[in-house]
């Protein structure tokens, strides 16, 4: 089955995400459809799903027209979507979950699933899942969840798959598996349409690869550029992907943990046995499944979480046991994991954001009178210096754009006299563009001799600025490996298996 | 300046409105719960004067027993005339400084429900210090409010204690303490150190002259100094949220409490300082209420200011300005409604419906958006629904 769009436009007010973009999906391909945040992808593939309704524009499916007003209408013509966050209910069973919607009684009314479960271990059978279908889904892997969602849409005899940002949560192995399963579909004939942004498995799977930038399909490549190609067609201007690495040898040591453990309230370990250095102009990455311990050891670091035994020695310091305050002021700089969450003030001007540690100190406040001048004319530094995107400084930081959110964290933590860096998962949904600079501070600081602790969930980040890596595994670091090595041998450790 | 009306209108529109409709449907009330209304209901052309009339006359009433009474210039100056508004301006003024105290807990992310509490330990202090001791009027005012301030900021201050220590929600712990509050000032009335020589009932003994806050317009008219300190308290707490380092810390622990933390902002040292400050403000209402009204301790001293403060401090979005106009249209909708009850058949239950129906509206943006079909009325509604765990 084939599916092609025409002339579909969609436009938000006076944003246009979708400008007129023609789409053509042919019989067992995998289409790539690649684009930075907020280029349009969502909305188009919501308008294919009859989630959204398009302004105008045509589909045909296999040549001939269809309308899609809702998402029964997109399966009704064999269009089914994995979305990026599961749509399955956590307490109900694989197979309650797959049914779920088109459930059929038995002569006395009561539910039969007989035909149902046939079907599920059919499918399973033919792309090789292996799936229970009564186990219950909270208990499964985040990997085998999305497997559940994919024969979701199989059940129903979805010919075009959507899938959209399908790895993201997937460890290196899972998305290995998951491209296999991919490979699959496709010779059975199910198109596929890939929504992606990691440049490095849209090359592995595509067969074609639709580039759209700000609401425009802006070229169609071929699986066969480079990577940096791609992103340059993402971004609309060169981009340097691959960062130089200068190595350091400095042997000084600017963070000592040692023998760091960490419980939650009732005395449960949450993290254990942690010991590592980092050494001046060093980036050590901690790698690892999300969910590993990492985020709470980041909160140790500056003293975030309570609970924590063992000690962390800042150039000799220590600073387990110091107030939030202090071990800023000791000199780390702090990139929470969530921006919206930890990181910013929503309401706050981009001003007032820039501040929130030190609004008690000179220049900003002489004893409790703050100065607005003050703050005003270092905010008006930093959105030059870090090249903060924004009509005023005194915009709710929420107005901005997540990449300038960023760089208005970054901004505020590096702002201080700073020896450790600590930055988690700085790039978490950022654009290419985004990234890019984030990246590119990230290495200054390296350069002018900072450690640098940085978390990541993403392979390619930790690959391309570590200098050694951490692997987190339930709680504990299985191993820290040179920067050598493959991303086999992470990936193994970040699955648990220590070789 | 078009940037400013800008401004008013986006944070004086959904409370303006909400004023206006709960006027509306309560003159509906008014009307069809009149006798003569409903006798001529048969007949359009009739009811239609009849309604229209009804309404009119309750809240001309109203406006005459709340702001300005033609009645009462008769024989005597024209100010005479605004003696309603000066009673208007007595009774507002307990509840600014109360509403002041739940407005400063919200900016902070806290739901001082303990307004109540705090006030009658105000009052209790300023009580105290008002009959038992001698000083020069200056002096004894001054000492009698601060002794109202103190009591109160330390049993406001509790709860912020309680909270950053146990993480006891001080919504919970706000309310049981209202209640031992009530109790408290029932049991202290009734000891030696407080009961009005020769009675036997819940009476404390006058203040002193000297502790006595001065009146402003004269022995005819009720209007007292402490108005000049309620506002003054408004000032304070913009000073102090707008341009120190204290109500920097407020606010953002309020807007999100997690951001502050990880800035190395303390969350508790914040929550125990915005409890302090909160209770001396209502503290301070019930000290003014006392030297500058009652004179005597009772144990109805607080009557509902506390509440009340809730939905002046909800009405004027927790602002301080907001709370004083708040706090005002209150106190004018409480006097007035006396005279419309003395002078029509309205009753003055009818000044409760409109106080919940200004509320209700004020609480649910999105109704208030709807019937006027309003795009980008900015929605507050995240003022009071802050969560358990907030």
């Amino acid at each position: 089955m084939s599916l092609e769009l025409r002339g579909v436009t969609k436009t938000f007010g006076s944003l246009v995400a979708n400008d007129n973009i023609n789409l053509k999906v042919d019989d067992g391909e995998i289409h790539a459809i690649l684009g930075e945040n907020g280029a349009g992808k969502s909305t188009l593939m919501n308008i294919v799903y009859g989630l959204v309704q398009p302004d105008s524009g045509e589909f045909l499916v296999d040549g001939n027209p269809v309308t899609i007003h809702q998402p029964a209408d997109a399966l009704a013509v064999g269009i089914g979507m994995v979305h990026q966050h599961f749509m399955l209910i956590p307490v109900f069973s694989v197979l309650e979950n797959i049914i779920l919607g088109h459930e059929q009684s038995t002569k006395i009314g009561s539910l039969d699933s007989s035909a149902a479960r046939e079907k599920i271990l059919k499918l399973a059978s033919e792309f090789g899942f292996h799936i229970d279908p009564d186990a219950i889904v909270e208990n499964l892997s985040v990997g085998v969840q999305q497997r559940v969602e994919i024969l979701k849409a199989l059940m129903y005899d979805a010919k075009i798959l959507i899938l959209d940002e399908p790895t993201a949560v997937l460890t290196p192995q899972e998305t290995d598996e998951f491209i296999e399963i991919m490979k699959k579909l496709r010779a059975s004939g199910t198109a596929i349409i890939f929504i992606s942004h990691k440049l490095r498995e849209v090359k592995a799977v595509a067969d074609k690869i639709t580039v759209i930038r700000q609401g425009k399909v802006v070229a169609i490549a071929d699986p066969k550029s480079t990577q940096e190609e791609l992103a340059s067609l993402m971004v609309g201007r060169p981009v340097n992907l691959t960062e130089k690495k200068t190595i350091h040898h400095d042997n000084a040591v600017v963070v000592k943990v040692s023998e760091l453990n960490i419980a939650d309230e009732v005395g449960r370990p949450l993290v254990s046995n942690i010991n590592f250095e980092i050494h001046k102009g060093e980036i050590l990455a901690i790698a690892g499944v999300q969910g590993n311990g990492q985020t709470e050891l980041a909160n140790a670091m500056v003293n975030l979480h309570k609970n924590v035994h063992g000690s962390i020695l800042l150039d000799g310091q220590e600073i387990v046991g110091l107030s939030v305050n202090k071990s800023l002021h000791s000199g780390i700089a702090y990139v929470p994991e969530s921006r919206e969450l930890d990181g910013l003030i929503g309401k706050f001007s981009i001003a007032e954001n820039l501040i929130l540690d030190t609004h008690h100190e000179q220049p900003f406040a002489k004893g409790i009178f703050m100065s607005n001048k003050a703050v005003e004319e270092e905010a008006q530094k930093k959105v030059v210096e870090f090249d903060i995107r924004t009509q005023s400084i005194d915009a709710p930081v929420s107005s901005l754009s997540g990449g300038n959110k960023q760089k208005v964290v970054l901004a505020r933590e590096l702002s201080r006299p700073v020896r450790l860096v600590v930055a988690c998962q700085p790039t978490r949904g950022l654009d290419v563009g985004a990234i890019e600079f984030v990246h590119k501070r990230i290495l200054e600081e390296r350069e002018a001799g900072r450690a640098v602790l940085l978390f990541s969930t993403e392979l390619d980040e930790v690959m391309t600025l570590a200098d050694r890596i951490a692997v987190m595994y339930k709680g504990e670091i299985l191993s820290i490996v040179d920067a050598s090595a493959t991303r086999e041998q992470i990936g193994l450790l970040m699955a648990g298996v220590k070789s | 300046m078009k940037k400013f009306y800008n401004r008013i209108a986006e944070t004086a529109l959904l409370p303006f409105l909400s004023v206006i409709m709960a006027f509306v449907i309560s003159g509906l009330l008014i009307v069809f719960s009149d006798a003569a209304v409903l006798k001529v209901i048969g007949s359009p052309g009739k009811f239609i004067k009849v309604a229209s009339s009804t309404f009119m006359n309750a809240y001309i009433a109203l406006f005459q027993g709340a702001f300005f009474d033609p009645h009462l210039t008769q024989g005597h100056t024209l100010l005479q005339g605004f003696y309603p508004l000066s009673e208007t301006i007595v009774t507002a003024t307990p509840l600014i400084l109360a509403g002041l105290s739940v407005s400063l807990a919200f900016q902070s992310g806290l739901f001082n429900i303990g307004a109540q509490g705090q006030f009658i330990f105000g009052a209790i202090g300023a009580s105290y210090v008002g009959f038992h001791y001698t000083f020069s009027p200056v002096v004894h005012v001054t000492l009698a409010l601060l002794a109202g301030i103190v009591l109160a900021s330390l049993w406001g201050g509790f709860v912020g204690l309680l909270k950053a220590r146990t993480g006891a929600h001080e919504v919970i712990v706000t309310i049981m303490m209202n209640y031992i509050a009530g109790f408290f000032i029932l049991w202290i009335l009734k000891t030696k150190s407080f009961l009005r020589p020769r009675r036997i009932d819940p009476l404390a003994p006058n203040i002193k002259p000297s502790a006595e806050l001065p009146h402003l317009l004269g022995s005819t008219m009720r209007l007292h100094a402490g108005i000049l300190i309620a506002l003054l308290a408004a000032v304070f707490v913009w000073w102090l949220l707008n341009k120190t380092t204290i109500g920097f810390q407020f606010r953002a622990v309020g807007a999100n409490a997690s951001a502050a933390k990880t800035a190395g902002i303390s969350v508790g040292v914040t929550t125990m300082l915005t409890m302090t400050i909160a209770g001396a403000l209502a503290g301070l209402g019930g000290a003014v209420h006392v030297l500058g009204n009652q004179y005597a301790l009772t144990s109805d001293i607080a009557g509902s200011f506390g509440f009340d403060a809730i939905t002046v401090a909800l009405l004027g979005r927790a602002k301080p300005r907001g709370t004083v106009m708040a706090a005002l249209l209150f106190g004018a909708l409480r006097t007035g409604g006396r005279t419309m009850e003395a002078n029509t058949s309205t009753p003055l239950d009818i000044v409760l419906v409109i106080q919940a129906l200004i509320v209700l509206f004020i609480a649910s943006p999105a109704l208030v958006r709807f019937i006027f079909r309003i795009k980008n009325l900015q929605s507050q509604g995240t003022l009071a629904s802050k969560g358990w765990n907030g």
